[in-house]
């Protein structure tokens, strides 16, 4: 579904992705992991098409398509999901107006009518309960004074709306305690099916125990440095990331 | 209710009587005249008419004050943004009497505002008070409207003459003296005491530019007695395609325990050109809101003064700008704290697309006496285009020690941020601006407490920020 190649990526002359290589099938749950500062965000933002990022070599295909060629709203019509690791709030703008108004354009991408407010509040109140999430949250400014946990829950909540194909998680367990972190989990695995990838972007193994991976992918220095299975993310854990940072890139770029 | 007044004169008859034009360009340098003398000679018709007119005296002070200043120029530190003088080289016709055009129902239909079937509405054409378009629905125990120089004449008229010109304490300006010279068809508004008026008072004031371009003035004067209530809403409507140019005046008086609202629309089009003038002086403990909604018109200045005059006053004073075009909309305000333990609270927004120019003067006086104020004032402001300009100044004027006061400005373009977060979600670039947008300007909304109107200018703003989409 996600196939990356020799993707290069940076942030005006500086480069800051060397060369990642990827492939994410549909049914799979792969795992980032790495050391603060190794471009784990800045993989999960040149996915999201984050301006200000220049691509200089490389190719993303996304469900046959060239995602690097579309706009970050067409990207998300695609069937993409990027919960931020700093959601950013939206004054005046409550969380269900919000929402709605994503499910319905992406509704209109493929053709479809937009759901009307009954439907719409049908299925809201469905899936919030899986986040355990109040309607007052909901009806509230978007993100505005939440705290950690909430903005991270109203994340996932709208991924469980929008039911993208590939959902890219960059450290949604940071900040979380750990109730809040098995109701995360809960909503990721929710989602979690034969249709669906899953990139979960994260510095530690801890949500790992909960979103148990198929693949794990350590990334350093803006490349993926070593892959393996979920008992990787245990060594890495045991090891530390000197351990990484000792033995050189193991994957080299084709 | 009928107007004790002269005769009307008509029309024509007006026009051949009175063989001035003012600054008609396509006649010789011998008719043009300077404003000054326009308006002199317009001023003693007037007084001429009104003989006995109680309003004689202040209309004299307001000349007087008129032409020792003049037409305020780039030069008059309040107008230095705003560029009034030019308006009056145009030709205008100004009526000085109630030889206005006679509109229909029909005519004014479009600019009344929901929730009308309800509201007490007063109507003004061309800067006279209009009864027969006028409705209203409050009975006379609790809401009072009568003729200004009639109030000046009777039971009132001690009331008037104390109160009638107390802006000009605030305004040294010859648009706000020009405003006094010719004070004479508003209305006097009367809430009486221990009232909360349940239906809203909507005034209208109406322009017709059919035939000419216009000039009009307005001056109303409202009582809000002790312990009454009373939501307060006003529009300007200009019908015909030629240009309209209004300088209206309304002083308030709030009185010990009362609570107004004031709600100001301005969304008429780029020929329209208006000066407003709200002065609310809180005489006793009580409190305002006002909200100031700017969407459209050519050039529009607005004055807010708020006189904190009793202690333990509140107010709070919300504005939103949304502006495109060549729009140009000033927002002055004053909030004069003039005795202790006063509260106010004031925050402006602005959206600017275009050429649209926008300015924000907030003054926050706080008098020597008038310890424990509090007093915030905060003006945001968005430009859309790197054509569009804001021009924003607090100036903060503090005599006393013990205050609490803060003020903060704001000018950037739409956060990136909140834009790429929308539109990772699925939502397209323009309707993700519109969201936000509609989200910034969200909070002034809800400081409308009338629903009807709230919906409305919420559809208003909906509707303005979608259609820049296409
Ligand atoms: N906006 C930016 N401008 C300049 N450098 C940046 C920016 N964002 C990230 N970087 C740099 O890119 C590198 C990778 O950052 P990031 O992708 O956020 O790492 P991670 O998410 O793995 O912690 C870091 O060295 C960081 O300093
Ligand atoms: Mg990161």
């Amino acid at each position: 579904m996600l196939t990356i190649r020799n993707l290069h990526a940076g942030i005006e002359e500086r480069e800051i992705l060397n060369g990642i290589n990827l492939e994410i099938k549909a049914g799979e749950v792969h795992a980032i992991m790495g050391p603060n500062g190794s471009g784990k965000s800045t993989l999960a933002s040149v996915l999201a098409g984050r301006e200000g990022y220049t691509v200089s070599r490389g190719k993303v295909d996304f469900l046959g398509k060239n995602l690097l060629e579309l706009s970050p709203e067409d990207r998300a019509r695609e069937g993409l999901f990027l919960a931020f690791q700093y959601p950013v709030e939206i004054p005046g703008v409550s969380t269900t107006n919000f929402i709605k108004t994503a499910l319905n354009e992406i509704r209109k991408y493929h053709g479809e009518d937009p759901l009307d407010a009954v439907g719409f509040l049908k299925l809201m109140k469905e899936r919030m309960k899986l986040l355990q999430i109040d309607q007052s949250l909901l009806s509230r400014s978007l993100n505005e004074g939440f705290s950690g946990g909430e903005k991270k829950r109203n994340e996932i909540f709208q991924m469980i709306m929008l039911q993208p194909k590939l959902a890219i998680l960059d450290e949604t367990d940071s900040g979380l305690d750990i109730d809040a972190l098995r109701i995360v989990a809960q909503g990721v695995n929710q989602f979690r099916s034969k249709e669906n990838g899953i990139l979960v972007v994260t510095h530690y193994q801890r949500l790992l125990d909960y979103i148990v991976p198929d693949f794990v992918h350590v990334l350093y220095n803006g490349r993926i440095v070593k892959s393996g299975t979920k008992e990787l993310a245990l060594e890495l854990e045991e090891k530390g990331y000197d351990f990484i940072k000792n033995t050189t890139s193991e994957t080299e770029p084709a | 209710m009928i107007l004790s007044r002269i005769q009307p004169v008509k029309q024509n008859q007006l026009k051949k009587k009175n063989l001035i034009n003012w600054k008609k360009s396509k006649n010789s340098m011998r008719d043009m005249m300077d404003p000054v003398q326009y308006f002199t000679i317009k001023h003693q018709q007037l007084q001429d008419l009104k003989k006995d007119s109680a309003l004689s005296v202040i209309r004299n002070k307001g000349l007087e004050a008129f032409t020792r200043l003049g037409i305020p120029t780039l030069k008059h530190e309040e107008w230095k943004h705003t560029r009034i003088s030019g308006l009056f080289n145009k030709d205008f016709e100004f009526a000085i009497d109630q030889a206005v055009p006679s509109l229909s129902d029909q005519e004014i239909k479009a600019l009344r505002l929901p929730g009308h079937e309800v509201a007490n509405e007063i109507v003004f054409v061309n800067g006279c008070y209009s009864p027969s378009l006028s409705r209203i629905s409050t009975g006379d125990h609790q809401l009072r409207i009568v003729p200004l120089e009639e109030a000046a004449r009777n039971e009132y008229r001690e009331f008037v003459s104390k109160h009638l010109g107390h802006s000009g304490n605030y305004l040294k300006d010859g648009i706000n003296a020009l405003n006094t010279a010719f004070a004479h068809e508003g209305v006097f508004i009367h809430v009486k005491k221990g009232h909360a008026i349940e239906y809203p008072i909507y005034l209208y004031h109406i322009t017709d530019s059919r035939t000419n371009n216009n000039y009009s003035q307005v001056r109303n004067l409202i009582l809000v007695s002790e312990l009454a209530q009373v939501q307060i809403v006003q529009t300007f409507g200009t019908i015909g395609p030629l240009e309209s140019f209004a300088n209206e005046v309304t002083e308030i008086v709030a009185e010990r325990d009362s609570i107004t609202s004031f709600y100001k629309i301005q969304n008429e089009n780029s020929n329209a050109n208006l000066v407003s003038t709200t002065h609310i002086h809180q005489i006793g403990k009580s409190q305002t809101h006002t909200v100031t909604i700017s969407l459209d018109g050519g050039i529009v200045r607005n004055n807010l003064n708020i006189v904190l005059d009793a202690e333990n006053c509140e107010s709070h004073l919300c504005g939103l700008y949304l502006i495109k075009g060549q729009t140009h909309v000033d927002n002055h305000t004053t909030v004069d704290n003039v005795k202790p333990n006063c509260f106010s609270n004031e925050l402006y927004k602005g959206i600017m697309d275009e050429q649209a120019t926008g300015v924000f003067n907030g003054k926050i006086f706080v008098r020597p006496q008038a310890q424990k104020t509090n007093a915030y004032q905060s003006n945001k402001n968005v430009l859309l285009s790197n054509k569009a300009s804001v021009n924003t100044k607090p100036q903060l004027e503090i005599f006393a020690d013990d205050v609490k006061c803060s003020h903060g400005c704001t000018v950037g373009s739409l956060d990136e941020e909140a834009l790429f977060y929308l539109r990772s979600r699925g939502i397209g670039e323009k309707k993700a601006q519109s969201l936000l947008l509609h989200g910034f300007a969200a909070d002034i909304l809800e400081d409308i407490k009338i629903k009807p109107i709230r919906d409305y200018i919420d559809h208003l703003i909906t509707e303005r920020l979608e259609y820049e989409e296409s």
